[in-house]
């Protein structure tokens, strides 16, 4: 694992820098420039390898919880369900602080989440690809409700604008709500071990000693609360959490005690490099995360189930 | 009519489904008259005609689409075809330029972007149906990615377009119930007439194959030929319906469902028909719900997409595929 990260660590700090260098005022030795540093370009990259590191984290969590592969927050209605809750909050509480905001989101997300993976305890799984379609279509439904109530309160676009990731706007004292996401998954480093139990499943974790319920509600909660603060804050970035844990299991296998770190890093470095293509492929205009991400990810989704099946042969 | 089944022959559905469906077109062409008569049978009779076409095509091509894969769950939709429909034309806007774009001939364009369509779907199905033999499930996922990578795809070509010509364009990209264009009413008039003719000759070729490929091939239909025509037809109306409404994922699979309930029967002759006329009943009576009841505060596509995911999801999670 460790030659991996000793190859890893070097090309995200490279693509750190690069981020901070791209944009349309170079760099020079002055105050202007240190101004547009300190105020726009490392805020907005500390932003994305926070939300690289929290949401590939979220995403691998996910996986243990619903115990399978192709799963992450955006297929599994825990992205709908944390919007569903701003959506009411900017209804009915427009003037609440963005705390209450990311407050009533996360507990949207558990909820929704919670009902995801209850749906599936009572479905006999007939097939591996049963369950991340099913949370496609969950998910779908609930962006049905949200649209619905969206749109007969005219906040159509505005809620789906803020959904989508899209780091331009972020400055400094507009991200710092994602340390607390990357504070989770910190956090969750230190239960990995007890996650990876939980992925085998009720009966062998309890068999093995593990307080299941418990390690099923933290994991919960550390998904919910990691994808609450993104809705809220930056956006979601489709797919990450699902490709960056597939590709790094294939690499170190499943241990999340070993694989974690490994993960951690190369969701940043996969987001700093979908941020950077989508600064400079329409330059000088932007392009939102979100849908660099939804080419690459789906690529990538694609590949890795018609790898599955081609062993499965 | 569930709980008489018996007592009614296919036939006398047919013809219940049709009463209701004219009973609806008269609701909606005559209700809550305001303006003068003249006006509104002008302006409600364009947008009838929309509802129908869409209605024909909708149906037709997710059933015969069901048929011919010989399954109940998956449509051209649910496949990706409407959004790659709509990839083809943005990357048209997107090579060509807007003004280029807008400067070409109105049939010509149509006729270009549906013959890439009908060349790129009939490769995506050839491979994901007839190479590969996927698991059901596998065969939905894939689509349903390959739905997402087309509209991001799109997405991101929309967002390279310069503002000001995307501004010019956006009327030709989205068009919507209320908007038709006279040329696209041409078009579909001339590709509803061809279609229902190909159908009406070869509806029974279609039932035997909905047996499967063994069994069709063993009752002496020619399976690959029919797929390759069938696959041709399917791409025709999705690109019809989606230019003229934009692309609409799930109505087709609620409404073939609905049909193959009441009709009883497996026959095309009977099923054909009948997935119409229940389109004809779901699009014209919840526009008439919606405008005259909800009063517009909504849109018919919001609420097809949820009743639409629910019951299907409800399919995925029973079984009964």
């Amino acid at each position: 694992m460790h030659k991996y990260i000793y190859a890893a660590l070097p090309l995200v700090i490279a693509l750190a820098i690069i981020s901070l260098l791209v944009g349309n005022h170079s760099l020079q030795f002055n105050a202007e420039s240190w101004d547009i540093l300190m105020i726009s370009r490392i805020p907005r990259t500390l932003a994305l390898i926070l939300a690289g590191v929290s949401l590939s984290v979220a995403g691998v969590i996910m996986q243990q919880l619903a115990r399978n592969k192709f799963v992450e927050p955006s297929t599994t209605g825990t992205v709908e369900s944390a919007t569903f809750g701003m959506l009411m909050m900017l209804i009915f509480f427009p003037e609440a602080s963005v705390f209450y905001k990311l407050l009533v989101a996360c507990i949207s997300s558990v909820i929704g989440t919670a009902l995801f993976l209850l749906i599936l305890r009572k479905v006999p799984l007939r097939s591996g690809y049963v369950v991340p379609l099913i949370g496609i279509m969950y998910a779908g439904v609930i962006g049905a409700i949200i649209t619905f109530v969206a749109y007969r309160a005219e906040l159509l676009q505005s809620i789906w604008v803020w959904v989508q990731g899209d780091f331009s706007m972020i400055l400094r004292g507009r991200y710092e709500l994602l340390w607390l996401a990357g504070g989770l998954s910190l956090i969750a480093y230190f239960t990995a071990d007890k996650l990876t139990l939980a992925g085998l499943g009720k009966q062998v974790s309890i068999n093995l000693g593990l307080n299941y319920t418990l390690v099923f509600v933290w994991g919960l909660v550390v998904v919910s609360l990691i994808t609450g603060v993104t809705v809220v804050n930056s956006g979601v970035i489709p797919f990450l959490g699902l490709v960056v844990p597939n590709i790094i299991s294939l690499l170190v296998g499943d241990n999340l005690r070993r694989s974690l770190p490994l993960i951690a890093i190369s969701g940043a470095g996969l987001v700093l490099l979908c941020d950077i293509l989508a600064r400079v492929i329409n330059y000088p205009y932007e392009i939102p995360i979100a849908t660099v991400m939804g080419i690459i990810g789906s690529v990538i989704f694609l590949y890795l189930l018609l790898r599955e099946d081609s062993h499965a042969n | 009519m569930q709980t008489n089944r018996l007592l009614l022959t296919p036939k006398m559905r047919l013809l219940i489904a049709a009463a209701l469906a004219l009973l609806t077109i008269t609701l909606f062409m005559s209700f809550n008259v305001k303006a003068s008569w003249e006006f509104t049978l002008m302006f409600r009779g364009k947008k009838l005609l929309t509802f129908l076409i869409v209605a024909f095509c909708i149906s037709t091509a997710t059933l015969l689409f069901q048929s011919m894969s010989n399954n109940r769950i998956i449509t051209p939709a649910i496949m990706g075809f409407d959004a790659l429909y709509m990839l083809i034309q943005t990357s048209l806007v997107f090579t060509l330029g807007a003004i280029q774009y807008a400067a070409l001939n109105n049939y010509f364009k149509w006729a270009i972007e549906i013959s890439i369509l009908v060349v790129a779907s009939s490769f995506l199905f050839q491979w994901l149906f007839i190479k590969k033999q996927f698991n059901l499930y596998l065969l939905i996922l894939i689509g349903v990615v390959f739905g997402v990578l087309f509209r991001s795809f799109s997405s991101l070509m929309m967002r390279m377009i310069d503002p000001t010509e995307f501004g010019v364009l956006q009327d030709s990209l989205f068009a919507s119930f209320n908007a038709a264009d006279s040329y696209l009413l041409t078009i579909s008039g001339v590709v509803v007439c061809l279609i229902s003719g190909f159908i009406f000759r070869y509806h029974h070729q279609f039932d035997v194959m909905a047996l499967g490929k063994p069994i069709a091939t063993n009752l002496g239909i020619n399976h690959a030929d029919l797929t390759r025509a069938s696959i041709v037809i399917i791409t025709v109306l999705i690109g019809l319906s989606t230019s003229l409404v934009g692309p609409v994922t799930f109505f087709g699979l609620l409404v073939v469902n609905v049909a193959y309930i009441v009709c009883g029967t497996h026959l095309h002759r009977y099923l054909i028909p009948m997935s119409i006329l229940t389109a004809i009943i779901c699009l014209v009576g919840s526009d008439v719900l919606l405008q005259h009841v909800l009063h517009y505060n909504t849109k018919l596509s919001i609420i097809i997409e949820f009743i639409g995911g629910v019951f299907f999801l409800g399919l995925i999670l029973r079984k009964k595929i």
